[in-house]
Formats: C-alpha cells, sequence, structure tokens
C-alpha cells in the first residue's frame, strides 16, 4: 500500500499504459518525429552549434533574433496544426454512408480540438508576435523593445506551451472538446483523463507569455519611438500592433481567468462551471468570448498593417487616407469588446440582447470596409509591382471581402439561429483567418525576409505557394459554405447522408492543394538560401521602402541604428532619401544595450515540467519545481549586472563594413 | 517632447536650413518600466474584474447551502481590511524615507508593512480555515466557490507581495537605495496600492452586500 502511494506521489497518473502504443498512427507519427527529431539533435552535435544555438539564439534579448525564433516555432506548429486538418478532411471525405473511415469519435475529436488550438495559440499568435516584434523596433527607430529580457522570458514560455501541446500527441491524450473547452464537457464528470488539463496548462504557459510580450510592446511604442515621431507619424503597421497588443493587454487575463476557474472545477471540484450546486455554464461561455472575440481582431489587426505597408511600398505612393486607417484601427479595437455575444445568440437572451450585438457586429464591416477602400485608393493610379508580397495582397483583399460579408451574414441573428454551429461557420471563420491572417503573415514573411536575412525570397516558389494556397483555399472552404447551408454541423466524424459527400471530397482535395502550397513555401526558403548571393539585398532597402526598417542594413547590426533617426515625416525613410540623406561614416559613439541572459530559458523550462506534473497529478514533483521556478524567478532579481556599452570602434569597424558594401553595389 | 523637437526643426527647414535626419548624441529613450508595471497592473485589473463579474452572478447561488449572512463574521473583517488599510500607510511612510534617501527607515518601514500584510494573510487563512470546517468550503456552492476564487485570488497577491517585500529588503541591505532599487520599490508600492484598492471592492461587495438579506 505504501510503496503503491510512493509510486502516486511521484507519477500521479502516468502509467505505462497513458503512452498511447496501441494506436498505429499514433506510432508511425511518434516514430517519425523521434527519427526526425534525432536527426536534427544529431546534426547540431555534428556541427558543434549547441554552443553557438545557446548563446547566439536561446539566450538572445535581441528583438530581432527573438523575432525569427516565433516564426520557426510558428511553422514547426503549422505543419503539426496542417497535419490534423488533412487527417479530418481524409475521414470526412471518407466516412459516409456504411464506411466508418479510419479515425474512431475518441481519436477524431482531440485532432479537431488540437487543429483549433494549434493553429490559433501556437501558429498565428507566434507568427503575428514574431513580425510585431521584429519590425516594430525598427520602425520606430529603437535599438530593442523596452523589456528586453522579458521578452525572451515571453518566447520561451509560448513555446514551454507549445511543447505541452506536442507531448499530448504521444504521453496520454488531448482534449476532446474543442478548442474553447465549454464546460460541462470539459468538466471533470465528462472528461475525466488528462486532455483538458493539457489544454488547461499549455495555455495558461503560453498566456504568460502572450500577456507579458503584449505589455513589452506596447511600452516600446510608447515610450520608445524615435525623436519627432508622433503618433500621427507613426508606420501603420506600428499603429495595428500598438492596437492588438492593447486587446492583448486587455483581453489575455480575462482568458487566465477563466481557465483557472475551470481548472479548479477539474482539481477542487468547486463550482463555477459545474450543471449543479449553482455553478454556471453560460458564465463560462460569456468570459471566454469576452477573451475570444478581441483575440481573432488580435489576430488580424497586424495583418492590416502589413498589408498597408506592402500597399504604399509596391504602388509607389503614400498609403491613402493614412488618418483613417488610423482611426478605423482603434475603432476597431474599442468595438471588438461589444460583440462577443454573437458567438452563442442562441443563448437565448432575448431580442433586445441579441439585437444588440448583431448591431454592433455589424457596424465593425464600417472600419473594416474603409480600409479596404484605402488600399483600394492607394493602389489607384501607382505604379503597381507584382512581387509575391503584392500578390498576398491582391489574394487577401478579395478572400477577405468574402469571408467579411459572411460574418456580417451571421451577424444578423435569425440568420444565426439556423447556421449556428454548422460548416457554414467553420468556413466563414477559415476565409478570414486564413485569407486575412495567414495570408498576412506569409505576405509579410515576403516583405520583410530580406532585412532579416539580406536576401530576397525566391520569387518563383513564392508564386507556387500563393497560388496554391489562394485556389486551395477556395476548393477547400467554399464547399463547407455550401454543406453548412444545407445543414451539415461542425465536428462530425461520420455523415449517413451520401449526398454531401461530394463536397466533402473536392474540400480534401482543395485541402492536397493547400498542402502543395505549404510545400512551396518549404522548398522557397531552401530554394532561397541556396541561390543567397543571386537575391543578395546589399543596400538594405531591396523593394525602395517607406519607413525606417529599410534604412539599416540587411540583416540590421544589434544596435540597429548607429545613430538614433529623427523623423519628420509619416514615410520617414522616403523623406530621407528625397532630401538626399547622407549616412554618417564616422563620429561613432558607444552604444548601451542589455545582455543576453539565460533565464529566460531555464525559467520557462521548470515552467514546462511544472505544467507537465499538474497535468499528471504528480504533486511531488509540481512543489519541487513550483519552489525551483520561485528561487530562479528571485536569484535573477539579484542580478543587476544587466547592460553593456558596444565601444565605438566596434560600431565604427561594423559601419565601416557597410559603407565598402554600399560602395560595391553602385 | 518630440512635437516641440519637431517644430522647431520645421522652423529650421523653413529657414532653408537642412532637415536633421539622425540624432548626433547618444539618445536615451525615457525608461518604460513604471508604465510597463502599471500596464500589467491594469491587466491584473481585469483578472479580478473577471473574478467580480462570476461573483457577481454565482453570489446568490447558495445551492441550499450557507449564505453570507450565516457565514460572514464582519468584525473579522473589519479587523482585516484595517490591517491592509494600515499597511498602505506605512508603505506610504517607507516611501517618504526612500524620498529623504534614509535606507534603515525605508527598511523599517517596509518590514512594518510586511508583517501588517503577514497579519492580513493570518486572519484569511483563519476565516477559511473555519468556514471549510463549518462545511462552506469552496466545492459546497457556486456562491463559496466564487467568493473562494476572489477573495483567496487576492490573498495569493498578498503573499506574492509579501515574499517581494521580502527579497527587495535583502536587496535593499546589499546595494542600498541605488536607482533600481528605488524603482522596484515604487513597483511594489504600486502593487500593494492597487491590492488596497481591490480589497476595498472586495470588502464592499462581497462582505457588506454578502450579509444583506
Amino acid at each position: 500500500m505504501s510503496e503503491l502511494d510512493l509510486t502516486k506521489l511521484i507519477f500521479g497518473r502516468l502509467t505505462l499504459e497513458s503512452i498511447p502504443y496501441h494506436e498505429p498512427i499514433l506510432i508511425v507519427t511518434f516514430v517519425m518525429v523521434a527519427l526526425g527529431g534525432l536527426a536534427l539533435l544529431g546534426f547540431i552535435t555534428y556541427k558543434k552549434a549547441w554552443g553557438y544555438l545557446w548563446s547566439e539564439w536561446f539566450t538572445s534579448i535581441d528583438h530581432k533574433k527573438i523575432g525569427i525564433m516565433y516564426m520557426v516555432l510558428a511553422i514547426v506548429m503549422l505543419l503539426r496544426g496542417f497535419s490534423d486538418a488533412i487527417l479530418m478532411r481524409i475521414q470526412q471525405a471518407w466516412a459516409v454512408g456504411d464506411a466508418a473511415g479510419y479515425l474512431p469519435p475518441d481519436h477524431y475529436d482531440q485532432i479537431f480540438t488540437a487543429h483549433g488550438v494549434i493553429m490559433i495559440f501556437f501558429v498565428a499568435m507566434p507568427m503575428i508576435t514574431g513580425i510585431m516584434n521584429y519590425v516594430v523596433p525598427l520602425q520606430i527607430g529603437a535599438r530593442d523593445v523596452a523589456f528586453p529580457f522579458l521578452n525572451n522570458f515571453s518566447f520561451w514560455m509560448t513555446t514551454s506551451g507549445a511543447v505541452l501541446v506536442m507531448a499530448s500527441l504521444f504521453v496520454g491524450e488531448f482534449a476532446k472538446t474543442g478548442w474553447l473547452a465549454y464546460p460541462p464537457v470539459s468538466g471533470i464528470i465528462k472528461s475525466p483523463g488528462v486532455g483538458v488539463d493539457y489544454y488547461i496548462w499549455s495555455l495558461q504557459l503560453a498566456g504568460v507569455g502572450t500577456l507579458l510580450s503584449g505589455v513589452n510592446l506596447l511600452v516600446t511604442i510608447v515610450k520608445m519611438r524615435a525623436p519627432g515621431m508622433s503618433l500621427m507619424r507613426m508606420p501603420v503597421f506600428s499603429w495595428t500592433a500598438l492596437c492588438t497588443n492593447v486587446l492583448i493587454v486587455a483581453a489575455f487575463p480575462v482568458l487566465t481567468a477563466v481557465l483557472a476557474m475551470l481548472a479548479l472545477d477539474r482539481y477542487l471540484g468547486t463550482a463555477f462551471f459545474t450543471s449543479d450546486l449553482g455553478g454556471n455554464v453560460m458564465m463560462y461561455i460569456n468570459l471566454i468570448w469576452i477573451w475570444g472575440h478581441p483575440e481573432v481582431y488580435i489576430l488580424v489587426l497586424p495583418a492590416f498593417g502589413v498589408f498597408s505597408e506592402i500597399v504604399s511600398t509596391f504602388s509607389r505612393k503614400r498609403l491613402f487616407g493614412y488618418a483613417s486607417m488610423v482611426y478605423a484601427t482603434v475603432v476597431i479595437t474599442v468595438l471588438s469588446y461589444l460583440v462577443w455575444l454573437h458567438h452563442f445568440f442562441t443563448m437565448g437572451s432575448g431580442p433586445t440582447v441579441n439585437s444588440f450585438f448583431g448591431i454592433t457586429t455589424m457596424i465593425i464591416s464600417i472600419p473594416t470596409g474603409a480600409k479596404v477602400f484605402n488600399w483600394l485608393f492607394t493602389m489607384y493610379r501607382g505604379r503597381i509591382e507584382m512581387e509575391v508580397p503584392m500578390l498576398w495582397t491582391l489574394g487577401f483583399i478579395i478572400t477577405f471581402v468574402i469571408g467579411g460579408m459572411t460574418g456580417v451574414l451571421l451577424a444578423v441573428p435569425p440568420a444565426d439561429f439556423v447556421l449556428h454551429n454548422s460548416l457554414f461557420l467553420v468556413a466563414h471563420f477559415h476565409n478570414v483567418i486564413i485569407g486575412g491572417v495567414l495570408f498576412g503573415m506569409f505576405a509579410g514573411i515576403t516583405y520583410w525576409y530580406p532585412k532579416a536575412f539580406g536576401y530576397k525570397l525566391d520569387p518563383f516558389w513564392g508564386k507556387m505557394s500563393f497560388w496554391f494556397w489562394t485556389i486551395g483555399f477556395y476548393f477547400a472552404f467554399m464547399p463547407l459554405y455550401v454543406l453548412g447551408l444545407m445543414g451539415v454541423t461542425r465536428r462530425m466524424n461520420h455523415f449517413d447522408d451520401p449526398s454531401v459527400q461530394i463536397w466533402f471530397i473536392i474540400a480534401a482535395f482543395g485541402a492536397f492543394l493547400i498542402a502543395i502550397g505549404i510545400a512551396s513555401f518549404l522548398i522557397q526558403l531552401v530554394v532561397s538560401y541556396r541561390r543567397r548571393d543571386e537575391l543578395r539585398d546589399e543596400t538594405g532597402d531591396p523593394w525602395h521602402g517607406r519607413t525606417l526598417e529599410w534604412s539599416t542594413s540587411s540583416p540590421p547590426p544589434y544596435y540597429n541604428f548607429a545613430f538614433t533617426p529623427r523623423v519628420h515625416d509619416m514615410d520617414a525613410w522616403w523623406q530621407m532619401k528625397e532630401h538626399g540623406y547622407k549616412r554618417p561614416e564616422e563620429g561613432f559613439l558607444p552604444i548601451h544595450m542589455p545582455k543576453n541572459t539565460g533565464a529566460g530559458i531555464i525559467l520557462a523550462g521548470i515552467a514546462t515540467v511544472l505544467g507537465f506534473a499538474l497535468i499528471w497529478h504528480m504533486w511531488l514533483l509540481a512543489g519541487i519545481s513550483f519552489l525551483a521556478l520561485l528561487a530562479v524567478a528571485i536569484g535573477h532579481t539579484f542580478n543587476y549586472d544587466r547592460d553593456y556599452h558596444i565601444p565605438a570602434d566596434e560600431v565604427a569597424g561594423i559601419e565601416a563594413n557597410r559603407t565598402r558594401m554600399l560602395a560595391n553595389h553602385v | 517632447m518630440s512635437e516641440t523637437t519637431h517644430d522647431t526643426l520645421a522652423g529650421n527647414a523653413e529657414r532653408g536650413e537642412p532637415l536633421q535626419f539622425h540624432e548626433t548624441t547618444e539618445h536615451h529613450p525615457e525608461t518604460g518600466t513604471l508604465l510597463g508595471f502599471w500596464i500589467y497592473l491594469m491587466s491584473d485589473c481585469l483578472i479580478f474584474a473577471s473574478l467580480f463579474a462570476t461573483y457577481g452572478v454565482l453570489g446568490r447561488s447558495y445551492a441550499d447551502g450557507p449564505t453570507g449572512m450565516e457565514l460572514f463574521d464582519l468584525p473579522l473583517v473589519a479587523m482585516n481590511t484595517s490591517l491592509l488599510l494600515l499597511s498602505s500607510i506605512t508603505y506610504g511612510f517607507a516611501m517618504l524615507r526612500m524620498q529623504a534617501n534614509h535606507l534603515r527607515g525605508t527598511m523599517v518601514w517596509l518590514a512594518i508593512t510586511g508583517l501588517l500584510g503577514a497579519g492580513f494573510l493570518g486572519l484569511e487563512l483563519y476565516e477559511f480555515n473555519h468556514l471549510i470546517h463549518e462545511g462552506a468550503g469552496p466545492w459546497r456552492s457556486g456562491f463559496l466557490s466564487s467568493f473562494f476564487g476572489l477573495v483567496g485570488t487576492h490573498g495569493l497577491h498578498v503573499l506574492f507581495g509579501i515574499v517581494w517585500l521580502v527579497t527587495l529588503l535583502f536587496q535593499l541591505k546589499k546595494h542600498g537605495l541605488i536607482p533600481e532599487n528605488q524603482r522596484r520599490l515604487f513597483c511594489l508600492s504600486m502593487f500593494w496600492h492597487f491590492l488596497d484598492v481591490v480589497w476595498i471592492g472586495v470588502f464592499t461587495f462581497v462582505y457588506l452586500m454578502g450579509v444583506l438579506p
């Protein structure tokens, strides 16, 4: 008996039975991931790159490197999230009538939950955070973010959330509840396993990272703009980043609170969201959407910013209606808090409440429409260059407008009563998230890639990626609109009615086109690396850009700017070029910079262990790791030696290199 | 600040002088720590807002269990509240000593603040323990879940504040009132007063209104 208790104390609920070795799909996946992982680790060891990775990347507090690490995380997780999507598409195309398909409901439910959670929290969020991290300080003429250490810590907390989600694939199970884990399904009675606990703790860990990075970028934008850059001279991408971070800071605490209450229900048996003892399930649904609706604007606003930069750069024109663009962004920011109830009109809150939320939802389309017109008018009579970022932008404008219109349709409560929980809704939000956020991120990656790595991305494979994604998207999601109107509900792993099958087959075909689009993107990265000498950007300004990030070299030196820029115009770099600006070649000064630290990755590593221990009820390990977390955090505060000066000679050396490079170019 | 710089520069341009496009001396952006901490506090405030909202919804869902009127011991809570409010005043004294650059006085007042905080926490734990022994634990009803959720979260914050305060005492002893430590004292000060403000909400909304029929 005492031996049993000891095992339980150490291992909690974790037994050998928790490893799903009886599921062939998972075993194959595991073997592939393990082999791939071992190959990667072996390669790094072979190249003796561990020291380099540790000192130059993992412990780096340089916002540019952290931004790139966010992108790497997002792309890796995109592959995972997309595999889930393909699995679902095959199952639904197959399992009609007598055919049962290959995924039992138990497994299928985990897949759609993991797909949603991963795509939102570990693909879209790291992508927007990564791009904001990379671009914002450069755009506002700053040397780093306001809190460089926190930035590193935020990244690793996001990663530790992703690690837990990935672990759930091979140890135990993931939630079977859908991506927002509504109770009572997510309660302890209906979901006694570890799935929902994986969900809770991975999101709580990643949420810490997101919230802190929100505070960080917000302060960076408010306090660290270059002299002369008043708010109304700030590039539009930085404006959208500002609004997104306001939303992050104002929305994520609600998610933290509501998941904590769900955890209390599951761990302590409280009655927040239970069906008995006075709990209230709708309380959960209200709170999670008070976070959830702003979340979609958190994702899409930076994408709007990316498109604004790209449209004006590739039309060789100042952005049309800058001020209206800024106000539209701010209006969307505010309105995004006033619409959450449209996610559950069917709750039955009565005509007054539903009409209020229906109308506020429709009103959001006004500032969004203003933005679309601004982009169109920017292009009007511009000298448009059809580079790959511009293609993504055009694809976005068309696709997003369609998604926006189906959104307005869903905002009408009576229509929503019919379409609620149907594939129409699934089609709608994929339409805006793929057409808006994802296209925006691909546009942004292509646009800023030369800045980050010093060479452009290969345009052929970029176009391949664009066309396969776009056409694939229409094949994959237009059928879902049809199915939704036919009354097919979401999250089904089997259909009795054979007439729906053809639409699912078309959708599966679309998903395969998207797979080629993703493959093209990866090939593009490899091909561009191999052709890097031909694609090299020596000027630092490959697209004839308008904003400050193009005034420094590609890639920028770790201090970004040898001298802090002074801004007199919204398109600061454009104006500098027009005035025949000569970059200074002497008189360099020592530059004050923060030091790298390993505290972030260590803290996040311990937090991952803590999360894992809590999921499996390993109370001993949980206690130890919590104390360790506290000790390391306090220990870190005793380190007062956090910055240093780059000597003026070093700056002069780096800048002299750039002078030579520019001279060679001309 | 940046606006005025711009205006003089525009003036220069009008007089035909070339625009200056970079700083020639080292540029020091303003430190954002206090603003950042304030923003963090506002986000924390939203956690409390969610918990208050939950209490607002569930606060009368007794599920045939005990009600606030039966459970709350107002004299105890009044005592508790006085301790916390007093600790805010003593923290204020610590800050005044800090402004006067008086290390010892700062540390003494900080220590008193910490003790008052610990007293508050002790009484709260006593109250929780008492409730649980009376069969009114957080699992008894929606009302009690939301009560423990809200008051307990506040208590955890006070506990965290005390850990921070003790850490800061060691750091003050080691480095004195250097700018970094002054900044930390400012942040903890905001945190501590913030918890006080939240408690006033708890006291009014949970305890005083809770004993009403």
